[in-house]
């Protein structure tokens, strides 16, 4: 709407000038980007990067992914030869995909839910206290490696928090050793993803939570609503629909990209694998074992399954509210 | 008025017991997430003896300095200079930061304000790499970046920077709310589109820099040119602190102050510029 205003006076602007009248569709268009040159010239330095470090990456990874590459012979055409091995042979993927979707089926909607809930009662909040409590649940996220306390709070030895606590009360006799066994790796992993996952997602949704608008609670008071949780259901989620949308799709990234935490917290490779992930799987082969091919495939299915659960979250939040 | 309606109807769909409920459940979770920096921060004021002091306690008993001291003493020893860390990681984050802001707000205004062949899909491409993390395109972007030289120099970490997705994806949902009059006068005035950019658009997006601005600051201030960088004089201070923390047991108590100096800077830059972020948030809609 705005933008067609826009376009209309532009067009006004530059009657004046003799053009000739186009009479194809490629003429038409032709005479458009004439028009616009200085948006592509103002949109140049950006999206040549963009394309180098991200569109051109993305294309190369599933074109490698078809090949044997080992970065010092020319890559050699091996067909699906890379994904057959992948989802066939290899054992320790077939865990880092089950740990991957482990990661998002839990920790994407844990957070994603917490994030909304925890902004919705900050939201109630006076200013002052607002602020003071976003910062508390914004703060592990933006504070940069500090994950590495949860490796003092998990030490194996009992002068790690957790086994200080639990032999002190007398739950423990001898201390455990958290990270070292397999039943507690992914379970504290994904309780430090969690801690660490209010970031940009929360933000939005304070931020959303302020735009809505006033008067439609006094109005839906009028109609009939009776409690907080109705005005949630039928007045805030409608409202913040674009918020719900970003904030989803910032959070299912973050949760299929697990790696920093799993390879800081229980060392890489884990024990028995036990928290090795898609991501860490793709540094093993890609970084260590130099199988280019073999890891971009590995990409590539990481690509697609993010990218696909990403879109279907978004068909799902669309139907919210229609 | 106005505003005696509104509490009233506030009191209407609010009860006590809820207030209170919800109340509990956000400082039971806030003290979840606050209680490991406390404990962080408690750890680079404590003396040795207490860092290892069963049971372990939250809070130090008998705060001291020694830990930065004696920070300072090995930063002093060093291979390279201390300075030099700091200078690297001040660096790639200015200039990366400046870059980003400068590219991502040029590339945003057209987006939001011009209707042109191409437009829509190229921000489309953008939302959709939004979707996928780097992770994906590590290893052809190592071959790339060695394609152009960028390995083992500053920029390997600085020019990717520039093209972040999400700034731009801000950016534009808030150049967006910029009145479309403003742009015609000038306009009709006889400004070039560039400065209608820069001397327009640019001023009004303030609030918006700032988000930029501290994504791409937490971003590259916790960087380490993994994979990038291998000279040990460009290393980032980030790197400087994962081997001081690295050192073990001995060394348990300048870690903790290492990592208190290092978590407290984006921290702060965030307390300073939290309402302006906010508001750039409110327009970051996914829409299409």
């Amino acid at each position: 709407m705005r933008q067609s205003n826009l376009q209309d006076n532009r067009s006004v602007i530059t009657a004046g000038e003799p053009s000739p009248q186009p009479n194809s569709w490629w003429g038409m268009k032709k005479n458009a980007i004439k028009a616009n040159k200085h948006s592509y010239i103002l949109m140049a330095p950006y999206m040549i990067l963009f394309s180098l470090f991200t569109i051109l990456p993305v294309v190369m990874s599933i074109i490698i992914s078809f090949t044997y590459f080992n970065m010092l012979e020319f890559p050699r055409f091996v067909g699906w030869q890379n994904y057959i091995r992948l989802f066939l042979e290899d054992d320790v993927f077939l865990i880092a995909i089950k740990n991957t979707l482990l990661f998002a089926t839990i920790t994407g909607p844990i957070s994603y839910i917490a994030c909304f809930i925890f902004a919705w009662i900050i939201n109630e909040l006076s200013p002052k206290w607002r602020a003071f409590m976003t910062l508390v649940f914004y703060a592990p996220s933006i504070s940069g490696n500090v994950f590495f306390i949860w490796l003092m709070i998990f030490s194996g030895d009992r002068y790690g928090v957790m086994n200080g606590f639990l032999i002190k009360w007398g739950i423990l006799l001898e201390p455990i050793q958290w990270l070292k066994t397999e039943a507690y790796i992914m379970p504290i992993i994904i309780l430090v993803q969690l801690w660490l996952s209010l970031g940009t997602g929360f933000l939005a949704f304070i931020a959303g939570l302020q735009t809505v608008d006033r008067t439609l609670y006094e109005a839906g008071a009028v109609d009939g609503v009776k409690n907080r949780w109705q005005e949630l259901w039928f007045i805030t989620l409608p409202s913040m629909k674009p918020q719900l949308m970003f904030g989803a799709v910032i959070q299912l990234t973050t949760s299929f990209a697990v790696s920093d935490v799993s390879i800081y917290l229980a060392g890489f490779p884990s024990v028995n694998y036990a928290a090795q992930t898609v991501v860490t799987h793709l540094i093993d082969f890609g970084t260590i074992r130099f199988e280019m091919g073999y890891s971009s495939a590995i990409a590539t299915v990481l690509f697609i399954m993010m990218v696909g659960s990403n879109l279907i979250i978004q068909k799902l939040l669309r139907k919210v509210g229609d | 008025m106005n505003f005696l309606l509104r509490l009233r109807t506030k009191r209407v769909n609010r009860s006590l017991f809820g207030n209170f409920s919800l109340f509990m459940l956000l400082c039971v979770m806030g003290s979840f997430m606050v209680l490991p920096l406390i404990y962080a921060i408690n750890n680079a004021f404590k003396p040795l003896d207490e860092i290892f002091l069963f049971p372990p306690r939250l809070f130090v008993r008998n705060p001291t300095m020694d830990n930065f001291a004696d920070l300072i003493n090995l930063l002093g020893n060093s291979w390279v200079p201390f300075s030099r860390y700091i200078f690297n990681t001040v660096f790639i984050t200015g200039m990366g930061i400046l870059g980003h802001v400068l590219l991502a707000s040029a590339a945003a205004y057209p987006l939001a304000k011009h209707k042109f062949p191409g437009g829509r899909f190229l921000f489309q491409i953008v939302v959709l790499s939004l979707m996928f993390s780097g992770a994906v395109t590590a290893i052809p972007n190592y071959m790339i970046m060695s394609w152009i030289g960028f390995i083992d120099t500053y920029w390997a970490v600085i020019v990717p920077a520039f093209a972040f997705p999400l700034g731009l994806y801000l950016m534009k949902q808030f150049m967006e709310q910029i009145p479309d009059a403003l742009l015609e006068a000038a306009k009709i005035d006889g400004a070039s589109e560039y400065r209608i950019f820069w001397t327009i658009v640019m001023p009004n997006v303030k609030p918006a820099w700032l988000t930029l601005i501290i994504l791409l600051f937490q971003m590259l201030w916790g960087s380490d040119g993994n994979g990038f960088i291998y000279s040990e004089q460009l290393k980032s201070l980030h790197y400087a602190a994962n081997q001081i923390v690295m050192g073990g047991v001995a060394r348990a108590g300048v870690g903790a102050a290492v990592a208190l100096i290092l978590m407290s800077v984006p921290i702060t830059l965030f307390v300073f510029s939290q309402s302006r972020i906010l508001e750039t948030m409110a327009t970051s809609g996914m829409k299409d």
